[in-house]
């Protein structure tokens, strides 16, 4: 379907444009960069501005994720979210869900059934346009970012609360690690 | 399931939803990023540009659009083959001078305010589709037309419709470009 290209590229450009601001917070910044400006001299503060940009840049992304996946879970067709067991849950993420928003299921998901999965894709649509192999592995995981919010997102309106990581060890396939969090 | 699951309606309607609802994210989140209507306008525009060089390849791969030999011709296809293409609807186009240089794409229907019902307050100034111009003007670009491309109607802002107004700059000359959009 042409507008999952249309996504894809969005989701591409987002992830540059969102990276380039929130990575370099310039002269402006949140009152903790202030304070970390005034502390810290320049040679310090550049590692610090990347890795404190790194992760902002990676919570937004995530953010944006987990109210798409929540707007999408209210979407749903009430019969699809009468689940018996939280198993059930994750089963339909990794089929329903990967197939309506990436065209293809999920290719595995294992669990300690303790309330932590692992959901692998040996071919993330969002990392496929990117040479596979190693070479873009840091690079990968702000391409993960948005995904992981929208599976957080979606667990969130189906009553789930969770976290959701992801990790890349080769390129195109990448695991995504949901762990229930028990209220 | 009695049925395969890329063929039940819902999901074709997930899958339609996820732009526009990112798309409204990414606004969001942009409104939060920059105080200015006119910094927000701006960014969704050069992230449409983006966008726009690199959909240019995935249309040109996907339609069989033969050679243009006019502005007005690629207008049309902009409106009647790219639109329906990515987004599934078609607007008319009209054409807004004599030497045939300015057009304008009139959308009744826009998906991507299809979850919106007004601007956020004290964003009088967004224009919240700009992300379209960009691209228009992006994949313009790549192959090698330059235009201006604004919204000259909007109805989050209280038009009856979206109209998206298109301005040819240079003169086409036909021996120079081989390949037309």
């Amino acid at each position: 379907m042409a507008d999952a290209a249309l996504f894809e590229f969005l989701h591409m450009e987002m992830v540059a444009e969102l990276w380039a601001h929130h990575s370099d917070p310039g002269p402006g910044g949140t009152p903790l960069l202030t304070l970390l400006r005034q502390i810290f001299s320049r040679e310090h503060r550049t590692s610090l501005y990347a890795v404190l940009g790194q992760k902002m840049s990676l919570s937004v992304l995530e953010g944006m994720g987990f109210r798409v996946g929540q707007a999408l879970g209210e979407r749903l067709p009430q019969e699809t979210l009468a689940f018996r067991e939280e198993l059930d849950v994750l089963k339909f993420l990794c089929k329903d869900l990967w197939v309506a928003v990436f065209h293809k299921q999920m290719d595995s998901l294992r669990t300690n059934h303790q309330g932590t999965y692992v959901l692998q894709d040996n071919s993330f649509p969002l990392l496929i346009r990117m040479a596979s192999g190693p070479q873009y592995l840091e690079e990968a995981p702000k391409f993960l970012a948005f995904t992981c919010g929208l599976l957080r997102g979606t667990l969130s309106t189906l009553g789930i609360k969770s976290l959701v990581t992801a990790s890349v060890a080769s390129l195109p396939t990448c695991k995504f690690q949901v762990v229930i969090q028990k209220t | 399931m009695s049925r395969p699951a890329h063929r039940r309606p819902e999901y074709h309607k997930i899958n339609k939803d996820l732009f526009v609802l990112t798309y409204g994210a990414l606004v969001a989140q942009l409104c939060k990023d920059y105080e200015k209507d006119e910094d927000v306008n701006k960014y969704l525009d050069k992230m449409g540009y983006g966008i726009g060089t690199r959909l240019v390849e995935d249309f040109l791969a996907r339609s069989c659009v033969r050679r243009c030999h006019s502005y007005s011709e690629i207008t049309d296809i902009i409106a009647q083959v790219a639109f329906k293409m990515y987004l599934g609807i078609t607007p008319s186009v009209t054409c807004n001078n004599p030497s045939r240089t300015e057009f304008s794409l009139i959308l009744d229907k826009n998906p991507l305010v299809e979850f919106v019902e007004e601007l956020p307050a004290g964003r009088s100034s967004l224009c919240y589709c700009n992300l379209l111009c960009g691209i228009i003007r992006g994949a313009l670009e790549m192959v090698h037309l330059a235009a201006d491309v604004t919204f000259l109607q909007d109805t989050l802002k209280g038009d009856r419709v979206t109209e998206i107004g298109i301005t040819f700059l240079k003169k086409l000359d036909e021996k120079k470009y081989r390949r037309k959009k």
